[in-house]
């Protein structure tokens, strides 16, 4: 505990790490081959590194308890938090390229960890290219919910297969996804949440979710307000564009 | 000329230079070279050099092939490479029956096993489906427009290969990633939906197979990889069942950091073994020859069947290829293009023989490598298919050296000191505009 409160990039009021000691680069290119392990398997994912009170030893790999929320593109954290108090059972991991980005989470998570004791145990935040390696974190169908929120825009045209949402990225999301679980993005960027609703809208594999069950579902209201991008959306008044779609057994 | 300039136009001469290719047709009807931009073919069955007709589009191919390959049932034939175009031809005229012209280069190709549908893959980790439904044999279409049908996140195909019964596709990257992807009843449409993927190999994955029997009639997967393993995985649950490791198992001394350029596999239903063979091409030079696996479906194990040493030979495949039925392993070795030499697209065909079900089993029994005289088709074919041109057993291993560097270069991924990154990050050219 001490050790947390005496760390020197932490604030010493709320022991929880302050932002501008890890400023890092507005983007990441997911192109370029960065230099962090991977999961060869999505068994040698360390769960006991990740969740210890859920998995207090490391040769516990045979649990049936499994990663189920994935925050891809996670940025500070803040909708991780937010769903830890929703779902304390369900175990959630955000995906972060910037390196510092992922340590400022790392800390965050730690922090409040420290601070609430028994809390925020299910949420952990990993180093990775998720554009690569989804299917070495997660085996088909482990997921229930995939968050994509304010994704970096790409807006050239020849940087669109840059971007977080495309049909064939699609084609892994619903991979990693069971039958049932749910897609979440929103941006700020119009044309890029026409994007991202048109490459939902065609591929077999995903239906919108009704009116109905968009009121329905507490997540929604997250999309906007939870995290740290939205926030700020929101205090300059901006508008915003969700698509929410169910994953489905595609009709062949 | 900045660090990065340099490093990319000296990488980029390297890539230039490609390995020579071999394909035999199913049932051995003839035998298919590719080096550099030239395809040649000798039609075995006739016993004489084939002329390629191409009126489809410009005169045949204008850059490295990078791809060869029979349909199932040898009626159509599919080369591909640098110069971005997509040949079809018919193997009875052999009349290019159709060219689709890729965006990006292509690095391989598959065709349907109902031959009814051309697969292939672009530098950019796009795989494409061309529709053959109504393409007449007998008449040249230039209409085919290729659709996408799935991808790899910008990383390089290596391996494409349709699964015993063509369920699936399967698609083998320079990251380490096998995907089985379901091929769709409506392949224009995409293949959206993944079986499975194929994870355990640690390197790039350099070639694919399937083997299979009457009892497994879905066959199973057998992967090379630059990490020195050959693997063999049930392509459903996307599950490895078996892991050889070339390294410790191979009877020969030094480090073996091999390249397994294609595994080639040969049904012989005899007590349930099935044969795989792969040439083992060495980073570091030590073994020469031909290493040949046995792969026991029912208990699901990969072996060492037989060594087939060619040493002192300087001959170092760059590609295998086999019928179905003749017992012959067909190899190439070649480069495109080799600095310092004035003979262009240099190559050497060798065959082995003794590739019968029954043959491999008493030990005593050596597969062995044919004499050029021994070869079907004889100094006819050699002439066709090597070029008339002797040439000299050093050239060959300057060949075969040139080869595994241009192959390191562009599946090894690179590694930077910190510097040297910042600096490529610094100066990288996608950010000025
Ligand atoms: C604009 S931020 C939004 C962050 C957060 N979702 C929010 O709403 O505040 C986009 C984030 O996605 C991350 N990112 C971009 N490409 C990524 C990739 N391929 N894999 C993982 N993260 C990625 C960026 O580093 C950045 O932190």
């Amino acid at each position: 505990m001490s050790e947390i409160k005496a760390h020197p990039k932490n604030s010493k009021s709320t022991g929880l790490p302050r932002k501008r000691f890890y400023r890092a680069r507005a983007h990441s290119n997911p192109l370029s081959d960065s230099h962090f392990p991977v999961p060869i398997l999505p068994c040698q994912v360390n769960y006991s590194l990740h969740y210890p009170q859920f998995f207090p030893s490391s040769d516990q790999i045979d649990s049936s308890k499994k990663i189920e929320f994935a925050d891809i593109g996670c940025g500070f954290g803040g909708l991780l938090i937010s769903l830890s108090n929703l779902f304390p059972e369900t175990l959630m991991i955000g995906m972060e390229l910037r390196d510092k980005i992922t340590e400022y989470v790392k800390e965050r998570i730690s922090a409040l960890r420290v601070a609430n004791s028994g809390h925020y145990q299910n949420i952990s935040v990993t180093r990775t290219n998720s554009m690569k390696y989804i299917p070495n974190h997660f085996e088909k169908g482990q997921l229930s919910k995939m968050f994509f929120l304010f994704p970096d825009p790409h807006f050239k045209e020849k940087n669109h297969r840059r971007r977080v949402i495309s049909t064939f990225l699609l084609d892994e999301y619903a991979y990693a996804l069971r039958v049932g679980g749910i897609i979440y993005t929103i941006t700020d960027v119009e044309e890029l949440g026409e994007w991202m609703k048109a490459c939902l809208e065609s591929h077999p594999m995903f239906e919108a979710l009704t009116g109905e069950e968009l009121v329905e579902d507490p997540v929604v209201k997250l999309l906007g307000s939870a995290t740290e991008e939205g926030q700020k959306v929101a205090r300059n008044g901006g508008e915003t564009f969700q698509a929410v779609y169910r994953r489905i057994m595609p009709s062949l | 000329m900045s660090e990065t300039q340099m490093e990319e136009g000296d990488t980029h001469k390297d890539i230039e230079v490609a390995p020579a290719l071999i394909a035999v047709h199913p049932t051995q009807e003839s035998v298919a070279v590719a080096v550099g931009s030239d395809l040649r073919v000798f039609d075995l069955h006739g016993g004489c050099a084939v002329s390629l007709v191409d009126d489809s589009c410009g005169p045949f191919h204008n850059d490295s092939i990078r791809a060869i390959r029979y349909g199932a049932k040898g009626k159509l034939f599919v080369s591909a490479g640098d110069d971005k175009l997509v040949k079809i031809w018919s193997t009875e005229s052999w009349r290019c029956i159709c060219t689709v012209s890729s965006e990006k280069r292509v690095s391989a190709v598959a065709l349907s096993n109902d031959g009814l549908y051309v697969c292939f893959a672009d530098k950019f980790g796009v795989v494409w489906v061309v529709d053959l439904n109504g393409l007449d044999r007998n008449q040249v279409s230039t209409n085919k427009k290729e659709a996408p049908l799935l991808a790899h996140y910008c990383s390089i195909i290596t391996g494409l290969e349709f699964s015993t019964g063509g369920r699936f596709i399967v698609s083998a990257d320079r990251d380490f990633k096998i995907r089985v992807t379901v091929f769709p009843k409506e392949p224009l449409n995409g293949g959206h939906e993944i079986q499975s993927f194929c994870l355990g190999h640690t390197e790039f994955v350099t070639c694919l197979a399937f083997v299979s029997a009457s009892e497994y009639p879905q066959g199973f997967l057998v992967s090379g990889s630059g990490d020195s393993t050959v693997r063999l995985w049930n392509i459903s649950s996307g599950s490895l069942l078996d892991t050889f490791e070339v390294e410790m198992k191979l009877p020969s001394k030094g480090k073996l950091r091999s390249l397994l350029y294609r595994v080639f596999l040969h049904d012989g239903f005899f007590l349930n073994i099935i044969v795989v063979s792969l040439a083992v091409n060495m980073l570091d030079c030590s073994f020469q020859g031909v290493v040949v696996l046995s792969c026991d479906l029912s208990a699901q194990t990969l072996s060492i069947a037989k060594v087939v040493s060619m040493e002192g030979e300087c001959f170092i495949p760059t590609s295998l290829s086999t019928g179905s039925s003749a017992g012959l392993l067909w190899m190439v070795a070649g480069v495109s293009n080799l600095r310092g030499f004035d003979n262009p697209s240099l190559t050497r065909v060798r065959v082995i023989s003794g590739f019968e079900k029954s043959s491999l089993n008493p030990p005593e029994h050596q597969p062995t490598v044919l004499a050029d005289e021994e070869i079907p088709g004889g100094d006819q074919l050699l002439e066709k298919l090597q070029g008339s041109v002797p040439v000299e057993q050093k050239v060959f291993l300057a060949a075969a050296e040139a080869v595994k560097s241009a192959m390191s270069n562009l599946l090894v991924k690179k590694q930077y000191c910190s510097e040297t990154r910042e600096f490529r990050k610094r100066t990288r050219n996608d950010k000025k505009n």
